[in-house]
């Protein structure tokens, strides 16, 4: 403002607060405005999607405008739905794990892990330590790899391109690492039931320790850039702020829920695979609006850094199978010269592992919230329904209370920061 | 808050008849309750601390040989005591209707609209029970154990969500 020095400051007093907290302004804003309702015109109505590039994926957000806010929203899903529930109870348990790397896709090892444990859990299993360790290790690397797309895609959603290649310089070097052990960069399926597919490779300690010294450097620079950027922060603060209560009935799990200062992480609540023996904390926002929760991922990165680190110390060696010929297949060595390993080689792949009937359900935190498998056996080699507990879906429901009242540009913002991926939203 | 034991005892003395079973498969506790008395019993647990409704899940047990032929399972989390719970419902084929708790949890409104989807359960009093995730112009419902897997369905239109924008 020119001249600026020149106003007597008592009378900038007197004339009231110069400066008004943004929320404040927004609704004085939306009082002092005509509204739609006392003019005589059509409201206007616009989709963003199904085929929006900010949708990250295909889903339609219909909304009523007033002026270029969003008075009312609705918001439809399904486009990619391709009937995983449906399709997965004609396949045996092992045959469901490809398909369950493609609902969350930016994650697949974390879905896979997540299935296969409510399986072991309905047969009654055990896992090796050596598993179980290598598991934690490579969700740990999942849970960094997701945070690093959603949080780079979201900032360059609303325009930070940099930061993008930043993190995906690091998220490349974390890829190279689960190609040489999974041989896949997209859909790993390396985890069995009873097990991994294989053993880790030949200087995977080393080639885990050096791809991770990648990401504190990318955190650092991302951080610099925009943590107190003033764009960044007028983008992000106070928008599409939740309160605890209504995340909770809403739904929400996962960082979502902890931006809204909830502190709730199965790795802590409900610790499987020896989380309460690793040193690291949950991470918790406090006004549940999308820089929080741009930044309770950034953070919970590097929690999930110290929890690699911890785990590749404490790696123990041993097998990885469990020793139970009802569930794993034998080594292909015996197969190829024992008649008894080549019947049960048989009867494992054509009638799957035989799970005993009865119903189970099993959750583990995967990056975007709980990931819950509801399995019901018939004691077939088959499973008899699935039903699958994606965290994006509930994310997406309070997508509309997000968005209300709201710029249309908002939308790209809160709609990125919530991380919904098309693939687990819709099945 | 008190422990698991206690808080199915105290719904068991309460509702009476209408808790019809009590068991731990697997270790997970699972309540069966009377369809009718669903919507009081869930309420009164969301009382008691489960305020986390995580998921509504439907089973089309045409195969299993159950009491009735669907269930539907609410699965429930205190995050303050960081306990879990299932509510498990027998629903008849030939009346297929269950009171919301869409009111109860926001959790519920989408949760209920994929149950009625995928199965056909008829949610009495859901502000907007249309489907979600098949096209509306679909016919029948998907997961229910008699629909061909094989059996595609044209469905072209574009959905009008003009009514939704006022629901919900």
């Amino acid at each position: 403002m020119a001249g600026n020095e020149h106003i007597d400051p008592n009378e900038l007093e007197s004339a009231g607060p110069v400066r008004e907290e943004p929320a404040a302004a927004r609704e004085a804003d939306i009082a002092d405005e005509t509204s739609l309702d006392d003019l005589d015109v059509e409201p206007m109505y616009i989709n963003i999607g199904p085929t929006h590039p900010a949708t990250h994926g295909t889903f339609r957000v219909f909304c009523k405008l007033d002026g270029e806010r969003i008075a009312k929203a609705a918001v439809e899903i399904g486009y990619l739905h391709r009937g995983f529930e449906k399709t997965v109870e004609t396949k045996t348990y092992a045959l469901v794990i490809p398909y369950t790397d493609r609902l969350n896709y930016c994650s697949g090892l974390v879905n896979n892990v997540g299935y296969c444990k409510a399986v072991e859990r309905l047969l009654g299993v055990t896992i090796t330590p050596r598993t179980e360790i290598i598991r934690v290790i490579i969700c740990e690397i999942q849970r960094i790899m997701d945070h690093l797309i959603c949080v780079g895609a979201n900032l360059v959603d609303i325009g930070a391109l940099t930061n993008f290649w930043y993190f995906f310089n690091a998220r490349e070097k974390l890829n190279d690492v689960l190609e040489a052990l999974t041989g896949a960069r997209l859909t790993y399926s390396y985890v069995r039931v009873g097990g991994l597919a294989w053993d880790l490779p030949k200087g995977f300690e080393q080639n885990v320790r050096e791809a991770l010294k990648t990401v504190p450097k990318a955190i650092r620079d991302v951080e610099g850039l925009v943590k107190k950027n003033r764009i960044f922060v007028d983008r992000a603060r106070d928008i599409g702020a939740i309160g605890a209560a209504d995340a909770v009935s809403y739904g929400f799990t996962g960082p979502c829920l902890r931006a809204s200062g909830v502190n709730h992480d199965l790795r802590r609540k409900k610790p499987y695979y020896h989380y309460d023996e690793f040193d690291f904390d949950v991470v918790i926002g406090e006004r549940g609006d999308v820089y929080d929760r741009v930044f309770v991922r950034v953070e919970e990165m590097k929690q999930s850094l110290r929890i690699v680190e911890q785990a590749l110390k404490i790696l123990p060696g041993g097998p990885i199978n469990i020793d139970d010929k009802n569930v794993v297949l034998p080594e292909k060595q015996r197969v190829y010269s024992s008649m008894e390993e080549l019947i049960n080689h048989f009867k494992l792949i054509i009638e799957g592992v035989k799970v005993p009937p009865g119903e189970v359900y099993d959750a583990i935190e995967a990056p975007n919230g709980e990931l819950g498998f509801y399995i019901v056996s018939d004691g077939s080699g088959k499973p008899y329904r699935i039903k699958v507990r994606p965290p994006c879906f509930y994310l997406m429901n309070g997508l509309k209370k997000l968005i209300e009242g709201h710029m249309v540009a908002d939308i790209v913002a809160i709609l990125a920061g919530l991380n919904i991926i098309a693939g687990e939203l819709d099945r | 808050m008190k422990d698991l034991d206690s808080i199915i005892e105290q719904v068991e003395q309460r509702f009476g008849e209408a808790v019809e079973a009590s068991d731990r498969p697997f270790g997970d506790a699972v309540l069966t309750v009377g369809r009718t008395r669903v919507r009081d019993v869930l309420s009164h647990l969301k009382e008691q601390g489960f305020d986390l409704l995580l998921d509504i899940g439907g089973v089309d047990g045409l195969h299993l040989g159950r009491r009735e032929r669907f269930e539907l399972v609410y699965n429930l989390y205190a995050l303050e005591s960081d306990l879990r719970l299932r509510v498990k419902v027998f629903v008849p084929e030939s009346d297929m209707t269950v009171p919301t708790v869409s009111d109860l949890w926001m959790s519920a409104n989408w949760a209920e609209r994929e149950a009625y989807d995928m199965f056909g359960f008829v949610f009495a009093g859901h502000p907007n029970l249309v489907r979600i995730l098949c096209h509306r112009e679909f016919v029948g419902h998907a997961l229910r154990k008699d629909y061909p897997i094989m059996k595609g369905q044209w469905a072209t239109g574009t959905s009008d969500l003009r009514p939704d924008l006022e629901r919900e």
